[in-house]
């Protein structure tokens, strides 16, 4: 019965912090119209039939914003030396990077960290063989950006959602 | 002139740092658009302005925001949010157009499905 209401509380939850943060007031009326909200809109998102997201560590997910924060800081000033720098030679290109994470959400979350990392785009996931394409724009050496990945995103993605 | 004359001087000069710091950022990241060599190295540089380019912008409507209310007001992070979570949509969307492309042109400069094929 539960599960038929709140098929995705989490999201529910998501969405009511949302429009709070949308009235910037903590009105009974504006909770009420958010929870509503909240709880229609993921029984919407149910219909999809997406597959369950399940967070085991929260702790983890933590560590991981701030880890990422920190590196969109100290990669935008890097992608800026580069760009301002004149007439550097650029050794940019593709790494593929064999995952061991296969979550959807997790993967998205990674899709998420890569794209938003100056000087890294995802490219293209394989899910069969389940090898990661990225682009990396100051590619010195594969194995140093694969054993990055693998460290310190994919280990604290894995811990979150497998 | 309007209601900003109402901003305290050290809060003008806070916002007006804010603004300028996320403005150099989306500029050097259009420049880099301008100046990289290739598709797959210029489609790296606008993520400065959706990263830093827009948090400075964020950074400097909260704090002008917060200082004139008397209140704190932070609904901006939601943009933050909402960007992150959809630029990776359409980079890739980009990317993987321009790798199918350089596949079918049988392009040496981008990897293929099965090596040596």
């Amino acid at each position: 019965m539960i599960r038929r209401w709140f098929p995705h509380p989490l999201l529910s939850a998501l969405l009511l912090l949302i429009w709070l943060l949308l009235k910037q007031s903590l009105a009974p009326g504006t909770i009420l119209l958010g929870a509503l909200l909240g709880i229609a809109l993921a029984r919407m998102y149910d219909l999809l039939r997406p597959p369950r997201a399940r967070v085991h560590n929260f702790h983890l997910l933590g560590v991981l914003f701030v880890r990422v924060t920190l590196d969109i800081f100290r990669s935008n000033l890097a992608v800026a030396r580069i760009i301002l720098a004149r007439n550097r030679s650029l050794n940019s290109g593709f790494v593929a990077i064999p995952l061991d994470l296969t979550d959807r959400h997790g993967l998205a979350v990674l899709a998420c960290i890569i794209t938003s990392t100056p000087g890294t785009i995802w490219v293209s996931y394989d899910s069969s063989a389940n090898i990661l394409l990225i682009h990396v724009l100051d590619l010195a050496d594969e194995q140093v950006w694969i054993d990055t990945i693998k460290q310190r995103y994919e280990r604290l993605l894995l811990g979150i959602f497998q | 002139m309007n209601h900003l004359d109402a901003l305290p001087p050290w809060a003008a000069i806070l916002v007006a740092i804010f603004v300028l710091l996320g403005a150099l950022f989306a500029f050097i990241g259009s420049l880099g658009l301008l100046r990289l060599k290739n598709f797959y190295q210029r489609v790296h540089a606008p993520t400065l302005g959706t990263t830093l380019g827009t948090f400075f912008m964020l950074a400097a409507s909260i704090t002008c925001s917060t200082v004139l209310h008397a209140r704190p007001i932070y609904y901006e992070i939601l943009i933050g949010v909402f960007l992150t979570l959809t630029t990776p949509i359409t980079l890739m969307l980009l990317v993987r157009a321009a790798l199918y492309r350089d596949r079918e042109e049988g392009s040496l400069d981008v990897p293929h499905n099965r090596p040596g094929e």
